[in-house]
Formats: C-alpha cells, sequence, structure tokens
C-alpha cells in the first residue's frame, strides 16, 4: 500500500515538476541572500555609527521583520502592493523583495554584533594613526568581523532556504506548491502519494540544508578554539 | 628654548556631567620629553587621549605647530599624522601582517609609493631589532615585540609628536626594558613626547620635565630632577612614596 504511492512520484512529469519548483525556491533563496547580504552588511555597518535617530529608525525595521511572521509579510506585499499602489510585479519578484528586506534586517543585526565584537582598542589603534571612518571598517573592522559573522550568517543562509517554501502562498511554482498539486490529483486514488511526495521534499531540502547547517558548527568551533588559543 | 609645539590653555573635559579635568595648562616645545605622572583616575589617559581627538573637551584651546585646533573630524584626520599615539594595549591588527600593520597609514592615509614607504618601515623595523619579523603575524609574537611594532606603526607616519599611555603597563617585566630602550632613544633623538607611565627610574632618566595630574588639575608642572627632589605638593609626595623605585 504504501510502496504504491511511490509510483506517483514517477508518473509522467512529476519528478520534473518537483525538481523543477525546487529550482525555484534554491533561485530565490540565493538571490535573496546576495541582495539581502549586501544590504544587510550596509545597515548593520549604519547601526555601529553614533547616530541615534538612524539607529532607532533601523532598530525598529529590524524588528518589524522579526516579529511579523514572514507569511504574513508575503500576503501583505502580494495583496497591498497591487492594491494601495498599483504595483503589479510577478509573484517571484514579491518574494524575493519580502524575503531580501527580511534577510536585511537578520543580517544586519548579525553584521552590528560582529562589527561591535572587535575590541574598541583596535578602532582607537586605526584612528589614531589617521584612518577615516571608511578605512578603518574597510581595513580593520570588517576583517576582523567576517569570522565572527560567519556562523550567523550561513545559518541564516539555511533559514532563508526553508522560509522560501512559503512561496506557496503566493503560487509560485515552487517544490511545494508542486508537491501540494501532485497530492491533490493522486490522493484520493493513492493515499500513500503523499508521504512520497513530502518524503521527497523532505530528502531535498535535507540534502541543501543539513550541509550548511554542519558548516556553520564547524566554522563556530574553529573561531572558538582560536579565540581561546 | 626651541620653538613652542603645543600649547594648552584652560581645558575641560566631562563625561556626562562628571568634569574630570579642570583648566589645565601647559606648554611643550619642540624636543622636549614630558613625563605625565598621577595616581590611577587623576586624568593622565584622558589628557592625552584629548591632544589626539579620540576625546572631545568642553571648554579651553589646544594649539599645535602655531595653529589653533578647531576641533572637527577633519582636523583630527589631519592632526593624527602628526601627533602620533600608542596605548598600553598594544593593539596591532590581527588580520594584518607586521609590516602591513606598519604600512597601513603611510599607503592609506599618507598616499606614499610602496616601494618608499617598504623601505622606511624595514629600517625602523629594523632600528627595533625586529628586521626579521615583517612576515609574521600578531599572535606570533609576544606582547614586548607587538608594543615595539606598535611604536614603529606610530612612527612610520614621521609624527612632529609621540604620546604614549602605559605602554609598559601590561608587559613581562622581562619584556619593558626593550621597550623603555626604544623610547629612550626617540628621546635622545630629539623627538617630542609626552610620556604617561608608571617608571620612575625611567620617567626620572629621560623627561625633561613632569607635569603633575592629580584629580584633573596640573598640580606641579616642574624640571624632572627638582620634581624628584623637592616634590611641592602635598599630593605629589605621597604619590612619590608610593611608587616603588
Ligand atoms: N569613558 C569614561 N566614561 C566616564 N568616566 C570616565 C571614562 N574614562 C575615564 N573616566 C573617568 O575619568 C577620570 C580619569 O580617568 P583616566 O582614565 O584619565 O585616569 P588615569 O589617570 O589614566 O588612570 P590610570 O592610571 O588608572 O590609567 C576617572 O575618574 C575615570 O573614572
Ligand atoms: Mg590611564
Amino acid at each position: 500500500m504504501l510502496a504504491s504511492g511511490i509510483k506517483v512520484l514517477f508518473a509522467g512529469q512529476n519528478m520534473q515538476r518537483l525538481l523543477g519548483g525546487f529550482l525555484v525556491t534554491l533561485r530565490v533563496a540565493i538571490i535573496v541572500l546576495i541582495l539581502g547580504g549586501i544590504l544587510g552588511v550596509l545597515l548593520g555597518a549604519l547601526r555601529t555609527l553614533h547616530n541615534r535617530p538612524l539607529r532607532i529608525i533601523l532598530r525598529i525595521y529590524l524588528e518589524i521583520f522579526r516579529i511579523v511572521p514572514t507569511v504574513v509579510l508575503l500576503f501583505v506585499a502580494y495583496y497591498i502592493l497591487p492594491q494601495t499602489f498599483g504595483l503589479n510585479l510577478p509573484g517571484e519578484e514579491v518574494a524575493v523583495l519580502v524575503f531580501t528586506l527580511w534577510t536585511a534586517a537578520e543580517m544586519s543585526d548579525i553584521v552590528r554584533g560582529a562589527l561591535e565584537s572587535v575590541p574598541v582598542h583596535q578602532k582607537e589603534s586605526g584612528l589614531a594613526i589617521g584612518l577615516t571612518q571608511a578605512q578603518l571598517f574597510r581595513y580593520v573592522l570588517i576583517p576582523q568581523a567576517i569570522p565572527v559573522a560567519l556562523p550567523g550568517t550561513i545559518n541564516l543562509a539555511t533559514r532563508i532556504i526553508k522560509t522560501t517554501s512559503l512561496l506557496l502562498m503566493i503560487s509560485v511554482m515552487d517544490i511545494v506548491n508542486v508537491g501540494q498539486t501532485l497530492v491533490e490529483a493522486n490522493g484520493h486514488k493513492n493515499p500513500s502519494a503523499a508521504f512520497w511526495i513530502y518524503g521527497m521534499m523532505f530528502i531535498l531540502y535535507y540534502i541543501l540544508c543539513a550541509p550548511l547547517s554542519q558548516w556553520a558548527k564547524r566554522v563556530e568551533k574553529k573561531r572558538l578554539e582560536r579565540a581561546n588559543g | 628654548m626651541a620653538e613652542e609645539l603645543l600649547r594648552v590653555e584652560h581645558l575641560k573635559k566631562s563625561y556626562q556631567s562628571k568634569e574630570v579635568l579642570h583648566d589645565i595648562n601647559f606648554a611643550i616645545h619642540k624636543g622636549e620629553v614630558v613625563a605625565l605622572l598621577g595616581s590611577s583616575g587623576s586624568g593622565k589617559s584622558t589628557l592625552i587621549r584629548t591632544l589626539n581627538g579620540l576625546e572631545d573637551y568642553q571648554g579651553g584651546t589646544i594649539t599645535f605647530a602655531g595653529e589653533t585646533v578647531h576641533p572637527s573630524k577633519a582636523t583630527w584626520l589631519a592632526l593624527r599624522q602628526r601627533i602620533g599615539m600608542v596605548f598600553q594595549s598594544y593593539d596591532l591588527f590581527p588580520n594584518l601582517s607586521v609590516l602591513d600593520n606598519i604600512l597601513l597609514g603611510p599607503l592609506k592615509v599618507q598616499h606614499r609609493s610602496r616601494a618608499e614607504a617598504e623601505e622606511d618601515a624595514r629600517k625602523l623595523l629594523a632600528s627595533v631589532n625586529l628586521a626579521d619579523y615583517a612576515d609574521r603575524y600578531p599572535r606570533q609574537l609576544s606582547g614586548g615585540q607587538k608594543q615595539r611594532i606598535a611604536i614603529v606603526r606610530a612612527l612610520a607616519l614621521h609624527p612632529e609628536m609621540m604620546l604614549f599611555d602605559e605602554v609598559t603597563a601590561s608587559l613581562d617585566p622581562e619584556m619593558v626594558r626593550g621597550v623603555l630602550d626604544i623610547m629612550t632613544d626617540l628621546a635622545k633623538r630629539d623627538m617630542t613626547m609626552i610620556v604617561v607611565t608608571h617608571e620612575m627610574n625611567f620617567a626620572r632618566e629621560v623627561a625633561d620635565r613632569v607635569l603633575f595630574l592629580s584629580d584633573g588639575e596640573i598640580l606641579e608642572d616642574r624640571q624632572t630632577a627638582e620634581f624628584f627632589a623637592h616634590p611641592a605638593t602635598k599630593r605629589a609626595q605621597e604619590f612619590l612614596a608610593s611608587m616603588e623605585f
């Protein structure tokens, strides 16, 4: 009974559609990681400057994206952007926009923390040889912040990949979406199809996220060893 | 007497609402070595950090090489090339090799040519007996070696004056001598210096003058020999009695 469902996976174009959806997820995740990463680094650096209003605004931005569930943000962007601003973007682009803003918010916090972990004496030594603020970031602070920020960034990448499965909600041809369609089309004939389709999705996400998660652990361990030794 | 290089008048500095430097006045001539002494918390660090623009101040004026300092980012950026500073925590940049630590200022701040700046840097390294260490990284060096390189890093900009804030205070005893020798050498070569130190023998040997700071006020501004032989204030007498040397 359970075994019979596996046929659904391989019937017709199903496997291809499933993998195709998975690739959409991957594509969105990669674009978001790059755009959100760059924006996040900039915002994170700004948050370390002694400019109170700027810090407060960026803090509020972070909190909003952290407190409001991503799925709600997606709905808001998907329904409100076209209605209120007459902006009709394709679903995938809306998703990229929302996920990028979310990623940038999370990334800015990782970057701020990493930059602030660099001892204040390093900063003063840099200033004392006449470096400008920008040079200080470029030659002193950022190179030292990268190893600190790396584990958190890899973990964020894992979360981005997992969160992109939300794209189902705005009907992008994402893997979860394809899987759902397959389950609905075949479910009544073949109840175990759901098991195989979701199982397949589980495996695909696992293959993608597990190595990242391991990598993050290794990097962090190495960094701590180095910091203590 | 040599030309005046630095003049500080009616300098006031507060942290939040607490005033920690009250009406500081003194002047330093070219080539003079001044020891800034005082007990912990008297304001020595605060004072010399102010002279390098690392702290703002709430009143008074600083005049350097005949020009009144108008405190702004740009002013201090320019002045820091002329006023070098070395700290207690020898903060070499761990991500850069020894040579790159030294070259950062000359190349990125002063835009000198790499060939010329590197030759200069290697000469300076040799002068502190660390010629072979150019390609090492800070984590491979002892505290004393790091501090000597931190001094070289400041000297590489060819400053007209150097500020030292307890540069031997975190070193193992056997490392202290090497660092003091470099400062003695600089003094002999007529570098203008303000030295905060707890090494009284060194101060007595090298300094031309002593500024004695207590609770944010300069209580004594005297020739070194006079200060050590006949401290005028009770505070200074107590301070000298408390120091073992
Ligand atoms: N960042 C700061 N915020 C508030 N108060 C400060 C700060 N830094 C120093 N102070 C205060 O200013 C006064 C002078 O401190 P400073 O560090 O200049 O003393 P010091 O003479 O260098 O002492 P030490 O010999 O211990 O280094 C002290 O009362 C200290 O508590
Ligand atoms: Mg101090």
